[in-house]
């Protein structure tokens, strides 16, 4: 193989981070936000494919794309409701609700989406950042779905303002020790639904870009556990929403490995390529997972950390 | 004058059939530090909440300022200006003190300026006998600082009213006499008037104006410091006809045999990625009690870690009768060591499960209590209601979640556990933090006794008192060193308060954590 087809490679590579990652990133900053507040939400996975549906029959139907984005957000919303809702009755269990509303999501979507696999819908805008090499590869690869740099400025916002504002400071109260905030008047609850409910729009974005952007499309096998993944990545990145970018962007990239050599002409371990994302999941969480270090930034009251 | 004069008006409060509260009149004078004493159960912590606003009283009133207030929750009275420092932790453990600080000021901006912030909690901080470093997570602080934390965060929000439960328990002598000069020259100035909750005499003959005493939900005796004498409020305390319990005599039966435990450049890292420990050496021989002192926070809660098997050690050897001792079960078991946590329901126990389980933690495996792999819950249950027969641990019955006791029944519960049996190695880490007068006198009764049967036992502690009453032996840990040690006949409190406060460093000694 050429030194040439190497480049290649790698630019598909550094393209496909970026575009695989997307959602990655969404899945992964809502995630963090809900467990900053002390709960995990397993259901991600099904807020994403509820919401990559609903974005694609809202973008279709209107012919609009943002409206259908904004259904997308607005649909994940909603099934985190439910998921805040439930976790906050007396004794139950957020991980048990977490795989109840991922099955009744992804269940929803598959049922209402049945009309959705034939028609097309507007899709979500690019920038084109590669305009200035002539080479068709590197262009293609740095086409760039404008949801990712949202998703970038929204990383930053709430790492700032998990340490500088208000919310952020209740948000980590609340995720740190419920006792604490009780005795300060705060109310944990409240406070945990708000925050479940946001992420669940912010991930609900991320299904946006699956559907709208890449693979563009609506259909069942749209997610393969992505929002799953997000949870491990959040682990991951240590609850810091600046490292769930750079998590995003590994794990986007090494989904993109097998496509990319695919496409230079290696094929022989495509599926084994594609498997890479997760072989990589379970090898960082052994990495990152120390016992004499604390885990600082960890919230308290999640299960995982204690 | 901005303090606040509190009476309580015939209050009483009932949980089921159980009287907490019984007709309790108490008068708080502006500008006064008032001292409550009783036993634990005595309702103490009952009368403080109902005037905080936990608990709503069955009967009677709350008078502020002379005239009748409804407080039915806490945001309530923290609006009055009565600001309580629980005994239970309310610090956030993850969020840096200066975030804890914050949100405990309320007011929080949308938008916080952290370094304008910054620099009026460095200012606030000043005013105060305490410092704390405002980037330090409570999860890495020792209790005495946490118990510092709780403190400022209600002089922040310049109470009129400042209500402590047990404010000392985890304070040096010294950090004590600090805490309580401060907060006495606060009410004596009328910026605020003061009610503790405390089991010490000292504190109150020195520190109160006026004191009252609970037993059993009735107000036995109120009136001026002045007037009473620490006899007559043990009295008071215990009721008519009941003696204090004896403590044992500290006689030194036989001087100490041979050594026992033997540390040697012990060195252990602390939750900060810094050795807490560095290179520790300590001897404890058969037949003595060695009590390390020291303020909380040079690394004894680190050294004890290390020695029960919580907390890896980085180097140095610990031999137990010439053999290395790693802490594991099985050594424990065959070489008949023992230990006493702090925070013992964390340390020491499975909160979520019963009474009874929890007794049987060290033994459920073993001959008679097992056989052939099979747990024999019922001889197990049978013991663990003959210990709570012998150590009076008040619960609903052997069944009950452990976490559901108060901390000095969790205590008696762990203490019987420990202590049955012959131990040749108790290891002791402040073991009675926030138990009453009577607990705390049987508690150091069976150490005594068990140091009388040839027991070896390291004991620390962050109270001096205790120390110099249990200790054959007393050394200082200080920077993770043991700096000084005497006999505790010899040891004279001063000198043992400045080796505590780290003046005597060398050059070569570890540099000072900045404040």
């Amino acid at each position: 193989m050429s030194a040439q087809a190497w480049l290649d490679v790698l630019i598909a590579v550094i393209g496909g981070a970026v575009r695989v990652g997307t959602p990655f990133l969404f899945v992964s900053l809502g995630e963090c936000l809900t467990e900053k507040a002390g709960r995990i939400n397993l259901g991600l996975e099904g807020v994403l494919v509820l919401s990559a549906m609903s974005g694609f029959g809202a973008a279709w139907l209107s012919d609009s794309v943002w409206i259908g984005v904004l259904c997308a957000g607005l649909a994940g919303a909603a099934l985190a409701l439910v998921h805040g809702v439930a976790c906050s009755l007396p004794r139950v269990n957020d991980v048990a609700v977490g795989i109840g509303i991922m099955l009744l999501g992804t269940g929803l979507a598959f049922h209402l989406g049945k009309p959705l696999m034939e028609p097309q819908a507007p899709q979500i805008p690019s920038l084109a950042l590669g305009g200035w090499s002539n080479s068709a590869a590197v262009q293609a690869a740095l086409r760039i779905n404008v949801l990712f740099p949202l998703g970038v400025a929204l990383a930053a916002l709430l790492q700032w303002g998990f340490a500088n504002t208000r919310w952020g400071l209740l948000v980590r109260m609340v995720g740190d020790s419920a006792d604490a905030a009780r005795a300060l008047g705060t109310s944990v609850n409240g406070v945990r639904i708000a925050a479940t409910v946001a992420g669940g729009f912010i991930a609900g974005l991320g299904g946006a870009s699956l559907s709208l952007y890449y693979p563009g499309s609506w259909n069942e096998g749209l997610s393969s556990g992505q929002g799953l993944i997000a949870v491990a990545l959040v682990i991951f990145a240590r609850w810091s929403p600046l490292r769930c970018l750079a998590a995003a962007l590994l794990f986007g990239g090494a989904g993109a490995i097998g496509p990319a050599l695919q496409s230079v002409g290696v094929g022989g371990a495509y599926y084994l390529f594609n498997a890479l994302p997760y072989a990589l999941t379970l090898l960082i969480l052994v990495l990152s997972c120390s016992p004499t270090r604390s885990a600082r930034g960890a919230p308290l009251e999640l299960g995982v950390s204690r | 004058m901005p303090a606040l004069a509190l009476q309580t008006f015939r209050l009483s409060k009932h949980f089921g059939a159980f009287t907490a509260l019984d007709q309790v009149s108490l008068d708080v004078r502006p500008g006064t530090v008032h001292a409550l004493l009783g036993e634990n159960g005595a309702g103490k912590s009952t009368l403080v909440k109902c005037v905080v606003g936990y608990y709503r009283a069955d009967e009677g009133a709350v008078l502020i300022d002379g005239r009748e207030t409804a407080i039915p929750s806490p945001t309530t009275a923290r609006a009055l200006g009565i600001g309580m420092v629980y005994q239970h932790f309310t610090v956030v453990p993850g969020m840096s003190v200066a975030e804890n600080l914050l949100l405990a000021r309320g007011r929080v901006p949308a938008r916080i300026d952290w370094r304008a912030v910054r620099a009026e909690l460095e200012a606030f901080m000043a005013t105060t006998p305490f410092r704390l470093d405002l980037d330090a997570r409570p999860l890495e602080l020792a209790s005495g600082e946490k118990q510092k934390l709780e403190i400022l965060k209600q002089l922040l929000l310049r109470p009129r009213l400042l209500i402590l439960d047990e404010p000392t328990s985890v304070l040096t002598p010294q950090e004590a006499d600090e805490v309580l000069g401060a907060l006495r020259e606060r009410a004596h100035s009328g910026d605020c008037s003061v009610l503790m909750i405390t089991h010490k005499f000292r504190e109150v003959s020195a520190y109160a104006d006026d004191v009252s005493v609970l037993r059993r939900g009735r107000l036995v005796c109120s009136g001026s410091v002045a007037d009473s004498s620490p006899q007559l409020l043990a009295q008071a305390m215990m009721g008519e006809g009941r003696v204090a319990p004896v403590t044992v005599g500290r006689l030194q039966v036989a001087a100490p045999g041979a050594v026992r435990l033997q540390i040697e450049g012990l060195r252990v890292m602390g939750d900060r990625g810094e050795e807490a420990v560095r290179g520790l050496d300590l001897q404890v021989c058969s037949g003595e009690i060695v009590g390390v002192a020291g303020v909380s926070g040079n690394g004894q809660r680190e050294f004890m870690q290390a020695l029960v098997g919580q907390r890896p050690r980085l180097a140095g050897s610990v031999t137990l009768e010439g053999r290395p001792f790693h802490a594991r079960r099985a050594e424990n078991r065959s070489q008949r060591v023992r230990s006493l946590p702090e925070e013992p329901l964390l340390n020491g126990c499975v909160g979520e499960l019963s009474v009874a389980d929890n007794m049987a933690l060290r033994e459920f495996d073993q001959s008679p209590f097992a056989w052939a792999g099979w747990v024999r819950w019922r001889r197990l249950a049978a013991r663990a209601r003959a210990w709570i027969e012998e150590y009076g641990v008040k619960t609903q019955g052997e069944g009950a979640m452990i976490r559901t006791l108060s901390g000095g029944n969790v205590q008696r519960a762990v203490l019987a556990r420990e202590l049955s049996g012959e131990a040749d190695l108790l290891l002791v880490s402040n073991p009675v933090f926030g138990l009453d007068f009577a607990a705390v006198a049987e508690i150091h009764g069976r150490l005594l006794a068990a140091r009388d049967a040839g027991c070896s036992v390291l004991l620390v502690s962050e109270d001096l008192d205790e120390l110099l009453e249990l200790s054959d032996r007393i050394v200082v840990m200080s920077g993770g060193r043991i700096v000084f040690q005497t006999p505790a006949r010899d040891a004279r409190r001063h000198e043992l308060g400045a080796w505590m406060g780290g003046r005597h460093e060398t050059a070569a000694a570890p540099q000072e954590r900045a404040a």
